[in-house]
């Protein structure tokens, strides 16, 4: 019972007034970053960045994570009013949670995305509490090789696995890796792609990247797309649910929640494949499938539990390994390097209280985030009649701020400006932007492992591929690569066009 | 000659109908019901939804006059777009709801039926719910 003790430590950290009301801050800035389309919390966590510096690392990764939290609560609400997801995790509650809104069932689809909400982000931080340690224990035995293994499963994972295109996915992680090279060469001291500019010698900034991807691009793509039919007011009242709502919420909320911790825990996880298998489960067990389609609180209720599950399961891959799978956690681990504090394995070991106050944190910002979201979910609303411009000038000037505040020169806000062509450029053509930051993160870690792993055995390539750890991560990278060739091959040789109806839904971070 | 009507789905749009149809009943003249939406916010309370425009054409159906429902989608600016609507149509009176603001909140955003008012070429017809 070392975890609890530990968790009950971490409570006697977080519960101090200013770390509250960095708490409070952080779900009320995620929810509303959440409810507007196009922000989310990875961008808002990337404008923050510059602001948190000052602030102790505890207390910026309580505010993170708050963001990180409250944007999912947010994304839901979104879906459901407006059939615009407002992340890409929330894609799938839009599908019944619109229907019933549609119906004028939106305060029961806002209640149960709410309380699902809340049940399996508890849930799933208290599976955290107990499998992240374990996880620890056995990454800490690993040496370089592995290790780098672990992460090339983390690079295959975010580029093939999530999105809906291997090739974009793969070619979004190379210009990520390509920006990660920028910089001094660890080992020899030469420069490498700094073209001679000084002030490149020291890489680009993570802050700078994620900034200009996240924000600048986004900013760009909506002002190239910003007339657009304004949708009418579905009105909300306070979301509240009745006995029968109840009755089908609760076994969909436990079954999301089974599927979301898991898939959010493995490093090529995400959120988008737990909600879309907890959807497809709900239509097959509901007692009610002729309402799937039309408005099913199950189709709701499941999902969404998924959706906040998994957002605790990925905190496992960064806490205990250093690999974030989702963009929020990508810019979180940079704010804990920002610090000088070493993501991995060894991260709990040297840094208990901070990673324990997290952990904390979350639970106490999940129940904030119930008391905030039910009453309030009108005024949540509300925020969707902002007109864009604003939004979009505030989120530029809180950029352009941030990516100068990291190291005051000017030379900053050009690159700033090039990375966020760059992130309209992605979108424009549909490249995803996680395995991007993903790449800009993890390469530099996943190139000095095995810089490592080559010095142990003098340059023999062999090194790399040492221990079963490792050819297990290699075997399931060949399986991930190649599983469409094999596909096709088999289906080829059957020889029917047989299709599944499967629904692709579009995704992009 | 038209009797031009900016309506809005609230107890301001509805007065403000209310007086325009007997405006045209008592002109004899063609009725204009504009809804105008903004198309820069995601959400705008002022868009009336099919429903409403529908029920709206049923009930002057009912009433025999002769009338257009138009629903206006571009543009940021309710004030102009009806404005540029009556100077097209030429028409001979303007109908607008209006609401009491507070000093804030004219300060921070202004007031449509004001610059109606102020700058529209034709009468305008301005209405207070009860």
């Amino acid at each position: 019972m070392d975890n609890l003790n530990a968790l009950l430590d971490g409570f006697g950290a977080v519960l101090t007034p200013v770390n509250l009301l960095i708490a409070l801050l952080g779900v009320t800035v995620g929810t509303a970053v959440g409810v507007l389309p196009g922000i989310g919390p990875a961008m808002t966590v990337a404008l923050l960045l510059p602001i948190t510096y000052g602030m102790q690392p505890t207390q910026a990764l309580i505010l993170f994570a708050a963001i990180f939290y409250g944007g999912m609560y947010g994304g839901s609400t979104t879906s459901i009013l407006l059939n615009t997801p407002g992340e890409s995790s929330s894609v799938v509650t839009a599908i019944e949670g619109n229907k019933m809104a549609k119906a004028g069932r939106a305060a029961q689809a806002l209640a149960t995305a709410a309380i699902g909400s809340f049940v399996a982000g508890t849930i799933a931080t208290l599976a955290l509490v107990f499998v992240m340690p374990q996880v620890v224990e056995f990454a800490i035995s690993l040496g370089a090789p592995e290790y780098l293994a672990i992460i090339l499963v983390a690079f295959v994972g975010v580029s093939a696995v999530l999105g809906s295109s291997r090739v974009r996915g793969l070619a979004s992680l190379l210009v990520g890796l390509t920006i990660g090279l920028i910089g001094i060469d660890f080992v020899t001291g030469q420069q490498r792609m700094t073209m001679g500019v000084a002030q490149l010698a020291d890489g680009i900034d993570v802050v700078v990247v994620a900034v200009g991807i996240f924000a600048v691009g986004e900013a760009l793509w909506v002002a190239a797309h910003l007339r657009r039919k304004a949708a009418e007011v579905i009105p909300v009242g306070r979301p509240w649910m009745g006995k029968e709502d109840w009755k089908r919420s609760w076994k969909p909320w436990l079954r999301g929640t089974a599927y979301g911790f898991p898939f959010g825990a493995i490093p090529a996880g995400g959120a988008e494949v737990p909600t879309f298998l907890s959807y497809m489960t709900e239509k097959k067990l509901s007692k009610h499938p002729e309402q799937f389609g039309k408005g099913a609180i199950e189709g709701v209720a499941g999902p969404e539990a998924a959706n906040n599950a998994s957002a605790a399961g990925t905190l496992v891959p960064m806490l205990a390994l250093g690999l974030p799978t989702n963009a929020t956690a990508a810019i979180m681990l940079a704010a804990l390097e920002g610090y000088g504090l070493e993501p991995g394995p060894l991260l709990l070991e040297k840094q208990p209280d901070l990673v324990w106050a997290l952990i904390a944190s979350l639970f106490i910002g999940n129940t904030m985030l119930l008391v905030l979201n039910l009453p309030l979910a009108p005024a949540w609303a509300k925020l969707l009649q902002i007109p864009r411009p604003f939004l979009y000038a505030g989120i530029l000037f809180f950029a352009s701020m941030g990516a100068y505040a990291v190291n005051s020169q000017p030379f900053d806000l050009w690159l700033l400006l090039a990375l966020g062509l760059l992130g309209f450029a992605m979108r424009r053509f549909g490249l995803p932007v996680l395995p991007l930051i993903v790449g800009v993160i993890l390469g530099p870690i996943a190139e000095k492992q095995a810089r490592r792993s080559l010095q142990l055995t003098g340059g023999d390539p062999s090194g790399l591929i040492g221990g079963p750890v490792a050819w297990v991560c290699y075997a399931i990278i060949a399986a991930v690569l190649l599983w469409p060739l094999v596909a096709k091959l088999l289906k080829a040789r059957r020889g029917g066009d047989h299709h599944d109806a499967e629904t692709k839904t579009e995704v992009s971070v | 000659m038209t009797v031009l009507v900016g309506y809005v789905p609230n107890a301001f749009g509805e007065a403000a109908l209310t007086a325009a149809v007997e405006e045209s009943q008592r002109r004899q003249e063609r009725l204009l019901v504009v809804n105008m939406s903004r198309d820069d916010v995601l959400v705008d309370a002022r868009r009336a939804g099919e429903e409403q425009l529908a029920r709206v054409g049923r009930d002057l159906a009912e009433l025999g006059t002769e009338f257009e429902v138009r629903q206006i989608e571009e543009g940021n600016d309710a004030a102009d777009a009806l404005l540029k609507v009556a100077a097209d149509e030429k028409a001979s009176v303007l109908v607008i709801g209006i609401r009491h603001r507070s000093p804030v909140g004219k300060l921070l955003l202004g007031s449509v039926a004001q610059r109606i008012l102020l700058d529209a070429s034709c009468p305008v017809l301005a209405v207070k719910t009860g």
